[in-house]
């Protein structure tokens, strides 16, 4: 059993690395996508990622969840201080990630119901907590499904079979409101979502936000960033971040486009 | 022309030899037996060059015969079913079938509705019950050796009848068990008349010892008059190094309906064959099957759906889930007479491959021979989506749950077509049981 550094412990100590990403350098199919990339993202802080298309962006959010078929060459990834590349993806959002799918998957035959139940008493278990009672699971996936305006029956359903693409991302805010991880990735949530979806969607990540939760926001653009006001703007390119600065950023690239990054990046 | 003398393998002259001793003994027409033992004979235990054997060669598999299991006695037959049935249904009539042999005194009879009829196959046999007249063989259980030698060697089962109109509520549950350390060979028949707008439900398991390399041949005949409706489920949870043939054959009249399920997950080698023939017209069969095997285990099923009657519909839905070093085999045909016409007919065998060490053969056939048919067949075999292990895994569940939530959605198609509560609830549990036992 991993040991993990209760936030109690360390609350005193103020704002400190969350995620630290050094140097990483990824390949996929012997392609390399990830070139040496640096990434530092404190607690609380909510951090977003811009970037051209085929930046690495996504590649980035399945590298922090664990996803096969990516080969880490180098580097180091660490949540509150533990070395995430040697864990497997249930390990690792046991220790507190949560990737919201740009794409969730949909899963015939597996109840909305019993994968909640089934994912968030695992996560109790390795966390050494009590599982849930079904009254008190039920009472939690219905407070979060009220907040984020879902049907009921959507819950009644066999997981995102069915679903739209909007309401596939309110069941990813779903889990993560659920889950209650410490470091949760938006692999372009906004992708697909109308204009009401959109907010409540961002309403949801919104209430979510706490000095103790840190948030990586991959998105194309600035859109989402109205809603989900970020501290700090990334700006990814060929594999690594060649620009950081404040939310500002993200208001100069919808202005200006991309077009610089990919020259800068390149040379 | 010369005639040609079939070397004999020494199974075939066991079962030779079994049968003249046996014959003199066993209940019914002994010309019936003869005849029966006559065409088998004439070919011998199929093999892999015999077309409907191609993937599951008896004659290899079958190197001895096991002796012929002697009745139990009662405290042998109390003790065998003295722990809860797989499908512990609390409601249901149990009949005992121990070693072969139906044990009244370890049955549970009572509860029936009025009229219906059950009796050993035995006795029916030796009384000449008159319901044998109306149970002829279905064309493709004539031809098949391993019912050619199941007509030869029947020894005892059961021969229920339902009468017209008559809503058979309890579930009527046919336990077969193999007790004792030594291999023995069984033949059981059983037959289930079910009369005019008649309702019933039919439970079979099949349990034996692992480690004892038993021979079990049963075979269950359905005759379904119109109107009728039948649910039948049945499972094979015999010990791992049992060789279990087993045969369902159904006849359906008109406006029938009628379900079976044939759950799969013990003895070594199993084969069992399903053969439907639509007499009447406007009804309706789903043919379904789970299968879970692991380790050297082989499991055959094999299908033969014949269409005869006018607008008949037919859903044949296969489901295999094969880990380590199993072979699964999935022959299915679905044969349209000419005078079938608007028949309807959809067949799908799918197959997870849980190691790299599995194997499953799939033939699915089609014999059409009228014009205004729809018919359908589809086969698949692959790997679990290591995309979905992901997703499911990167919400903080283990591999191990991820496979096991995966594989009860696949096999939960198949096992969710069960009405009966019980029987339903059961067969969750063993499919919760098995995916434990190999994680």
């Amino acid at each position: 059993m991993r040991s993990r550094i209760g936030c109690a412990d360390r609350d005193d100590v103020g704002e400190y690395d969350m995620l630290q990403i050094n140097n990483l350098v990824v390949e996929v199919e012997d392609k390399r996508i990830l070139n040496g990339l640096d990434l530092t993202v404190n607690k609380g802080e909510v951090a977003a990622i811009m970037g051209p298309n085929g930046s690495g962006k996504s590649t980035l959010s399945y590298v922090i969840a664990g996803k096969e078929d990516y080969k880490v060459l180098d580097g180091a990834i660490l949540l509150d201080g533990l070395n995430l590349l040697e864990m497997e993806p249930d390990e690792r959002a046991a220790a507190g990630i949560f990737l919201a799918f740009q794409y969730p998957l949909e899963i015939p035959g597996v109840a909305t119901m019993t994968f909640l139940k089934t994912a968030l008493n695992a996560q109790r278990r390795a966390r050494g907590e009590a599982e849930l009672t079904t009254p008190d699971f039920i009472k939690r996936v219905n407070a979060a499904a009220q907040q984020l305006e879902m049907p009921k029956d959507m819950l009644k359903r066999a997981l995102n079979v069915g679903f739209s693409g909007g309401e596939k991302k309110r069941m990813e805010i779903l889990q993560m409101a659920l889950l209650q991880p410490s470091f949760c990735i938006l692999d372009e949530t906004d992708s697909g979502l109308d204009i009401d979806a959109l907010r409540v969607v961002a309403d949801g990540v919104n209430a979510l936000r706490s000095v103790d939760r840190s948030f990586l926001v991959i998105t194309h653009y600035q859109r989402l960033l109205n809603h989900i006001v970020p501290d700090t703007v990334h700006v990814m390119a060929n594999g690594r971040v060649v620009r950081s600065g404040g939310k500002e950023l993200a208001l100069e690239l919808e202005a200006n486009g991309y077009a610089d990054y990919r020259q800068q990046a390149a040379e | 022309m010369g005639a040609i003398t079939m070397m004999k393998t020494p199974a075939e002259a066991g079962l030779a030899e079994a049968f003249e001793t046996v014959k003199g003994r066993l209940p019914g027409r002994r010309e019936a037996r003869e005849q029966a033992f006559g065409l088998f004979s004439e070919r011998g235990l199929p093999h892999r060059r015999v077309e409907d054997f191609k993937y599951t060669d008896l004659r290899a598999a079958m190197r001895e015969v096991a002796p012929f299991a002697e009745r139990p006695s009662r405290e042998t037959a109390a003790q065998a079913v003295a722990p809860p049935s797989a499908f512990g249904s609390a409601d249901a009539v149990v009949l005992a079938i121990v070693n072969g042999h139906f044990v009244r005194e370890a049955s549970r009879l009572d509860g029936l509705p009025e009229g219906v009829v059950i009796r050993s196959l035995s006795e029916a046999l030796a009384a000449g019950d008159p319901l044998f007249e109306r149970m002829k063989p279905v064309p493709a259980a004539i031809e098949n050796p391993v019912y050619q030698l199941n007509a030869a060697f029947m020894t005892d089962g059961a021969v229920i009848h339902i009468p017209a109109r008559t809503d058979v509520e309890r579930p009527i549950h046919l336990r077969f068990v193999t007790t004792g350390d030594a291999p023995v060979a069984t033949a059981t028949r059983t037959l289930v008349v079910v009369d005019e707008a008649a309702c019933v439900t039919v439970l079979e398991s099949h349990e034996g010892p692992h480690g004892v390399a038993s021979q079990l041949n049963d075979v269950v005949e359905f005759a379904v008059a119109d109107r009728a409706k039948v649910a039948h489920v049945r499972l094979n949870a015999e010990g791992h190094d049992a060789l279990a043939l087993s045969t369902l054959t159904a006849e359906l009249g008109e406006a029938v309906s009628f379900d079976t399920l044939n759950v799969t997950m013990g003895a070594g080698l199993s084969r069992h064959q399903v053969f439907l023939v639509f007499a009447g017209g406007r009804s309706l069969a789903n043919v379904n099957g789970a299968t879970m095997i692991k380790g050297r285990q082989h499991a055959d099923t094999t299908l033969v759906v014949n269409h005869a009657g006018l607008h008949c519909t037919s859903r044949e839905l296969f489901k295999s889930v094969i880990d380590d070093d199993a072979t699964g085999v999935f022959q299915g045909k679905i044969i349209v007479e000419p005078q079938a016409q608007k028949t309807d007919g959809r067949m799908m065998s799918a197959a997870l491959l849980l190691s790299e060490g599995g194997t499953m053969n799939n033939k699915p056939e089609l014999e059409i021979f009228a014009d205004d048919v729809q018919c359908g067949h589809g086969a698949t075999s692959g790997a679990l989506d290591e995309d979905l292990l992901f997703y499911i895994m990167a919400r903080g569940i283990s591999r191990a749950e991820a496979e096991s939530l995966l594989v009860q959605a696949f096999l939960g198609e198949a096992i969710e077509t069960v009405a009966d509560e019980g029987a339903h609830d059961a067969l969750v549990g063993l499919v919760e049981g098995w995916l434990k036992a190999r994680r």
